[in-house]
């Protein structure tokens, strides 16, 4: 199967060129079922290109497959070639198989949109362009893909572009990602302009041969451009206003695939990481644990349901660059994939929530849910411990190694502050939790009658409605409404990432070589910079004891105030936190204030220098035209004479060459 | 002796009818000086031992190809005098005059100057004989080495006779000028 | 004196050059189309003296060859380019070479 990696993306770019030209004859539900068929398909063959690949020996596991020369131009030689190896194929298999879940699961929760035959064009390009992403054997594909999970990306959140504000957050996202885009093409330039090539397995060998600035230099740039897809400080702004987007996109591309390309990124050029100066190493760790810590703190006091998941999204991508920091790209690569799946699966419930509530996102307005929704209710109740970090769910084994690498590399203080966004973690988890699905619901009837508690309830919601003109608008303030639990196409992928969600820490068990699958199966890809551990059984034990206590308080925490109501809610729900620390405005302020001279500026060099000289040179070459024109008389005899003059020159010029 | 005066007057011929070409103001006299060269040049033939070509040179130039001019120039009734005195492009008449003395002297030069006047080999395949009739070499290499150039010039020849045909056409819409109708 | 004077190829040679200069200069000074026609036949003589010139310096039958080409590519050359003479000057009687300028810059 390994001459066949490239069936992998060819299958959903199949899909999406069938529906692109064909879709819009075919009546729903068949295009989703096009797409959903096309990545099931991706996934089977991705299965059975992994099965080879075990049947190898462990060094050997690197199989590269030149499709054709894409640029020969001089020195550049660009190949389109597949790059399968452990890496790759695992962030295939989790790829192509969380897509295929949520494609089936989008068939019924886009059941009756009119661009029901689009959503799925935009779903299967963005499998593909993820798979060219994860495939690609060098750092051009990988830029390819890049932008085209990217564009998708826009596509996707300003879905339902007939409202402004889902455009606006869709230009959002691909204006912030260009800033990081920006980092990964200067960092293309400088490793074509130092190693003469762009694949990996030319570049990535010659890590050590260079000059330790440059590959500095290089892998800070890649880093840029991780931030920027990552959502890292600073430029994480797009990603919680990326929720704008239908609820299966949030969660197949804003939680599970796309925003952790930074990290595969990262992953994938660990050699130039380790040799890379010390500082770097230390820089992202210290951004992804203020990341953790900064977006854990904003998702404690948001309404939106989506956007807790959002911020969540964004903290947990913060461990993931921890890890990396700490040299743990094998527990990035762990909580990659479990946070794939059980982010995943709340995005999902949370649609399934959604969904079920007739469009309702603020959570102020939803509570009892698990008697209406109990399947929803139940699979989101595995997401929320694998999150929590609670043992023995998936969360727990990805965050506590995570944790164990930052004490172990990093020291006491990066591990107290990732310690303190754990907690965090379990709070806002929590209290998404308990407000959704337990506690009295305050929709229907109880809306009606309570409409003042509505309002108690909600500190300062950066979209907080007046409670009496929501009635009319909202079908779920009816007095007989009641919830309903969503059809299976939902139901059953929710089931199938809830079984992951719980059992998938069994990848990599702590207790024994024996139990790390995934280490040692990853081992040949990041052999040469991989942090191993150090600190005794007894050490690791009492540190994965203090993380269990405090996602335990953190639990608690939530409980008494949401449910028991002993603590005063306003006590997390700052106001400050609810806008987000004033960030985005802060940013807003920069771009139209300072960055508006800066603009002016750039406005300046570019209408008079850089046009200066176009529109100069343009000037001199008409000048000259018009010169030159007069030589086109009409006139045949004299074409003829400059022909003969010209002939003499020749002649002229043999003579003096023959020396006569 | 008789060669040199052959040349000579041969020469004399050529070169007074390549100039009466170019200096009659009326065409019909530069086409009969026209004549002049072409049979100046086919006497060079002979003396050179190409009798065909000689033969050719006279029957398919002098005797169609100008009878094919003249025939034009009273068909169309331009054989007015042409005013020589003056050329209206500007240094038209110098630079020629420049470009063609430059390009004799340089020739010459080339010719005279120089240690070998012309380079190659000498022919080893198709070497002339002196024993062959020269008709006898001619057809026998025609038709060998280069026969698929002569089958080429018979298509050539075609394509030419049409395309003069459909030149010459009138169209449907185009009245007859004053021209053709002799009108002159 | 005289005897001992020989006709050699450069003779000829030297006679092709200045005809074909001869004709060159006639092109580009004559207005009249046909007259620029036997200006070009005069070029075409030049070559051909110098071909046979060149055939029988080097000894070789191929020279006169080409010379029969050239005089089939003449004769088709004259063919066409009548026509297209006869075609131009029935629309615009006493056209010169010059009056055709229509595709000036």
């Amino acid at each position: 199967m390994l001459d066949y990696v490239w069936v992998i993306p060819a299958l959903p770019l199949a899909g999406f060129l069938v529906l692109l030209f064909g879709g819009q004859r075919l009546k729903e539900p068949w295009p989703g079922v096009i797409g959903a068929v096309t990545v099931s398909g991706s996934f089977l063959v991705t299965l059975a290109v992994f099965i080879d690949l075990r049947g190898m020996p462990a060094e050997e596991r690197t199989v590269v497959d030149v499709l054709y020369t894409w640029l020969p131009v001089g020195g550049l030689h660009v190949d389109v070639a597949t790059l399968a190896d452990p890496l790759s194929i695992s962030m295939c298999m989790f790829v192509t198989g969380i897509a295929a879940l949520i494609h089936v699961y989008s068939i019924g929760y886009m059941h009756g949109d009119p661009k029901f035959g689009r959503f799925f064009v935009y779903l299967n390009l963005f499998v593909f362009s993820m798979l060219v992403l994860v495939l690609g054997n060098s750092l051009l594909l990988t830029f390819v893909g890049w932008e085209g999970v990217g564009l998708c990306s826009y596509f996707l959140i300003s879905f339902w572009f007939t409202e402004e504000a889902n455009a606006v957050a869709g230009k959002k996202a691909f204006v912030t990602n260009r800033i990081g885009d920006f980092g990964f093409m200067l960092a293309i330039f400088l490793t074509f302009l130092t190693v003469g090539s762009l694949a990996y397995e030319e570049v990535l060998p010659a890590a050590g041969s260079m000059a330790t600035s440059t590959v500095t230099a290089i892998a800070a740039l890649l880093f840029i451009g991780a931030i920027g897809k990552s959502a890292q400080i600073p430029l994480y702004v797009w990603l919680p206003d990326a929720m704008a987007g239908p609820t299966p996109v949030s969660a197949l591309i804003h939680a599970a695939t796309m925003v952790t390309a930074g990290v595969y990124l990262m992953i994938r050029i660990n050699p130039l990481l380790a040799v890379s100066a010390d500082w770097l190493p230390t820089t992202i760790a210290w951004i992804g644990v203020a990341t953790a810590l900064l977006a854990a703190t904003i998702a404690v006091a948001q309404n939106d349901i989506k956007k807790v998941l959002a911020y969540s999204t964004v903290s947990q991508l913060g461990f993931m660059f921890v890890a990396i920091g700490s040299g743990a790209y094998v527990a990035a690569a762990f909580h990659m994939i479990t946070h794939a799946f059980f982010k995943g699966l709340m995005f999902l419930a949370a649609g399934s929530v959604i969904h079920g509530m007739h469009e309702e996102q603020d959570m102020r307005k939803m509570g009892g849910l698990r008697r209406y929704m109990p399947v929803t209710f139940l699979t989101f109740l595995v997401g929320w411990l694998a999150i929590a970090g609670i043992p023995p769910f998936a969360g727990f084994w990805s965050k506590d190694e995570i944790l164990l690498f930052a004490w172990q590399e990093h020291g006491v203080a990066l591990w107290v502050v990732g310690l303190v966004a754990a907690l965090l973690t379990a709070l806002y988890m929590s209290r998404l939790m308990f407000l959704t699905f337990f506690g009295e619901p305050r929709w229907g009837a109880a809306a009606l009658e309570g409409s003042s508690e509505t309002a108690a309830e909600g500190h300062g919601g950066d979209d907080g409605e007046d409670p009496a003109e929501a009635v009319h608008g909202e079908p779920h303030l009816d007095a007989d409404f009641r919830p309903h639990e969503s059809p299976p196409t939902m139901t059953v992928p929710l089931v199938l990432l809830a079984v992951f969600s719980a059992g998938a820490g069994i990848f990599n068990l702590p207790f024994s070589a024996n139990f790390k699958f995934l280490e040692s199966w990853i081992e040949p890809v990041v052999e040469t910079a991989e942090a191993h551990i150090t600190v005794s059984g007894a050490e690791q034990f009492v540190l994965a004891a203090i993380s269990v206590v405090f996602a335990a308080v953190g639990i608690f925490l939530a409980y008494r105030t949401y449910l028991a109501h002993k603590i005063d809610a306003s006590l997390f729900e700052r106001d400050i936190l609810a806008r987000a620390w004033h960030i985005d405005e802060g940013y807003a302020a920069f771009v139209s204030g300072p960055g508006t001279w800066l603009f002016d500026a750039l406005v300046f060099v570019d209408t008079r220098i850089v046009d200066g000289a176009v529109n100069g040179v343009a000037t001199v070459v008409r000048g000259g035209s018009l010169g030159l024109r007069r030589l086109q008389s009409g006139y045949v005899r004299n074409y003829a004479l400059w022909l003969a003059v010209g002939a003499v020159l020749v002649l002229a010029w043999f003579l003096t060459k023959a020396g006569i | 002796m008789t060669e040199v005066a052959v040349f000579v007057v041969s020469a004399a011929i050529v070169l007074a009818g390549a100039i009466g070409v170019i200096a009659s103001r009326n065409p019909v006299h530069a086409a009969l000086s026209l004549v002049a060269t072409l049979f100046g040049i086919a006497v060079l033939f002979i003396a050179q031992d190409a009798q065909f070509l000689a033969a050719v040179q006279v029957i398919v130039y002098a005797g169609a190809i100008v009878v094919l001019f003249l025939f034009v120039l009273m068909l169309l009734g331009v054989d007015q005098a042409e005013d020589l005195s003056v050329d209206p492009l500007v240094g038209q008449r110098f630079l020629a005059a420049v470009a063609a003395v430059g390009g004799a002297v340089l020739l010459l030069l080339a010719l005279f100057a120089g240690d070998t006047p012309a380079t190659g080999a000498r022919a080893v395949t198709a070497a002339i004989s002196d024993t062959v009739p020269n008709i006898n070499q001619l057809g026998r290499i025609l038709f060998t080495d280069y026969v698929l150039a002569f089958e080429i010039t018979a298509v050539l020849l075609t394509i030419a006779v049409v395309g003069a045909v459909a030149l010459s056409r009138r169209g449907d819409d185009e009245p007859a000028t004053d021209a053709e109708e002799g009108g002159r | 004196m005289l005897a001992a004077v020989a006709v050699t190829p450069s003779w000829y040679l030297a006679l092709g050059a200045i005809l074909f200069c001869i004709g060159a200069f006639g092109l580009l000074v004559r207005r009249n189309p046909l007259v620029m026609f036997m200006c070009v036949e005069l070029m075409l003589n030049a070559v051909n003296l110098t071909f046979v010139a060149f055939g029988t310096m080097l000894g070789d039958i191929g020279g006169q060859v080409v010379v029969f080409f050239v005089l089939v590519v003449a004769a088709a050359e004259v063919v066409v380019g009548l026509g297209l003479i006869v075609a131009i000057l029935r629309r615009r009687p006493g056209a010169t070479a010059d009056d055709l300028s229509a595709l000036k810059g």
